[in-house]
């Protein structure tokens, strides 16, 4: 075999292999990453302000885009559900079924994809223009911690912004489920938030909030430690910013289905 | 003090230092030229601590940078101020902010003591004008005074300088070597300077480094470098196409 013939061949099992050492070290660089974030809550207080308009940016700026998503969401599970439990005369189920879904699992993921795309982005993005311009490097040359600066804040303002959010969420996608419930399942508002009360439970609540909290904790984690990772320029900052929104929402979806499985029994 | 002892680096197969070694006396103003992508800036930021050698050691005031824990190379870069080629603003403060991140950050004064340093620095700068300006909306070259400006305001032992004078006005290029100038001589600052700017480099430096293939290929006093018989030296002072060069 010629010389090209064999790089070609060795290249089939070391460029997977170089990927996933590439992707382990990257994993590992974001959980040392939350650490070092964790270390440096000491210093909330210090950085309340910066706490505070990050918390305007990925919270209240993400809230036109929450309303949407929420209402019309509901809007369209109530219509699916309603109109196939229209034919077996169950439609009253309706508002069990909306306060159910979204509480355990809607609320929380819509959220968290809003706030992948809206928010998690912008970090990624913005962290990632400051490392290929040099800014992080000044500010680790003056001795100023870029986790205590940066990553913190941002990382707090999620911790709190998205389980907010996620009840915005779920009020408004329950709401969603009570304009169609009485415009197309003839079930009166009153009659619709009444059994919506009489089905919200304790638990769907915090485990609800539990999976926000902690989506919250892997979008900015993520997004941060890709925005830091970004190198070669404009193009770098476009791929961290697109492995940033990937990884979050994969991420997502999986730690909700273990959180799920851990309180609902059948884990694994 | 910098010492440089046998340092190699590359990356990925581009060998970008091969086995290089200097020292740099203190209150010395030592520049580094050569091709672009030659190294030159991979030095500063092995000075830094920004890059870990593949061999070798580099040490500051005697320490060794290289494999240095984070409270260790935090306290050498207390001691060093680095103008970034870009000035690297951060992006939402303003010039006076700016200037005042690590007095404010690292709680070095009260804020009437920051105010007045930071006006000294802007005045030494002349961008007292422009303090309430946002980095987006002032010039290229205005950035880098700003960047000068953040780096000596602790009032460093060593600044690492990457192209202090490039995307400047003449007028405003001599007034940055001036300023190099009375940094070493009033307070005996160690400056380590990147330049492709002869003019700059003739007039600032106690000693000239040129960098080539990985390898510094002349050391000297800025005379020594003007007379120098090696001729990819003398093709890159002059400025000519043509010569042993390569592409």
């Amino acid at each position: 075999m010629e010389r090209k013939e064999i790089n070609k061949f060795y290249s089939l099992f070391s460029d997977p292999g170089k990927r996933i050492i590439r992707d382990l070290k990257f994993s590992g660089f974001t959980l040392i990453l939350m650490f070092r974030t964790f270390l440096s809550l000491r210093f909330v207080f210090v950085k309340r302000k910066e706490i505070v308009k990050q918390m305007y940016i990925s919270g209240v700026k993400s809230m036109p885009v929450c309303t949407i998503v929420a209402l019309f969401g509901g809007m369209i599970l109530a219509l699916h559900t309603g109109v196939e439990l229209t034919k077996f005369g169950q439609q009253e189920l309706v508002p069990t079924l909306m306060i159910n879904i979204m509480n355990k699992e809607m609320g929380s993921f819509l959220t968290a994809i809003i706030t992948t795309a809206f928010a998690g982005a912008a970090m990624a993005a913005e962290l990632g223009t400051m490392k290929v311009s040099e800014e992080i490097d000044a500010l680790e040359m003056m001795s100023i911690n870029p986790v205590a600066y940066l990553v913190m804040p941002r990382v707090v303002s999620m911790l709190i912004m998205l389980p907010t959010l996620s009840i915005y969420t779920i009020i408004l996608g329950v709401s969603g489920g009570a304009i169609i419930s009485y415009f197309q399942l003839g079930i009166s508002t009153e009659a619709y938030y009444h059994r919506v009360f009489q089905s919200i439970w304790l638990k769907d609540m915090y485990v609800g909030l539990l999976k926000s909290f902690v989506f919250g904790l892997i979008i900015s984690s993520i997004s941060c430690a890709n925005g830091l990772k970004a190198e070669g320029g404009a193009l770098g900052v476009g791929q961290a910013t697109r492995v940033s929104v990937v990884s979050s929402y994969l991420m997502v979806l999986i730690m909700g289905y273990f959180i799920t499985a851990l309180f609902y029994g059948g884990f694994l | 003090m910098i010492l440089f002892k046998n340092v190699s680096k590359k990356f990925d197969n581009n060998v970008v230092l091969d086995d290089i070694s200097f020292e740099i006396e203190k209150g010395e103003t030592f520049v580094i030229i050569g091709l672009s992508g030659a190294g030159k800036t991979t030095i500063l930021r092995h000075i830094a601590g920004f890059l870990e050698p593949d061999k070798g050691d580099v040490l500051v005031d005697h320490i060794r940078m290289n494999g240095a824990g984070s409270r260790v190379r935090a306290g050498l870069r207390n001691k060093m101020g680095f103008l970034f080629q870009s000035g690297a603003l951060i992006n939402w403060l303003s010039v006076r902010d700016n200037v005042a991140l690590p007095l404010v950050e690292l709680k070095l004064g009260t804020m009437d003591e920051i105010n007045n340093i930071v006006e000294e620095k802007l005045k030494l700068l002349q961008l007292s004008d422009a303090g309430e300006k946002m980095p987006a909306d002032i010039s290229g070259g205005m950035k880098k005074r700003v960047g000068l400006a953040r780096a000596i305001v602790r009032n460093p032992d060593i600044i690492l300088y990457d192209e202090p004078t490039s995307g400047l006005d003449p007028v405003m290029s001599a007034r940055i070597n001036e300023l190099i100038l009375r940094m070493q001589d009033k307070l005996n600052v160690t400056s380590v300077v990147v330049t492709h700017d002869m003019e700059s480099a003739y007039y600032i430096a106690d000693r000239i480094a040129m960098l080539y293939n990985g390898k510094i290929i002349e050391c000297g006093t800025p005379d020594q470098i003007r007379t120098s018989t090696d001729p990819v030296v003398q093709q890159f002072i002059e400025g000519r196409i043509t010569g042993p060069i390569e592409g």
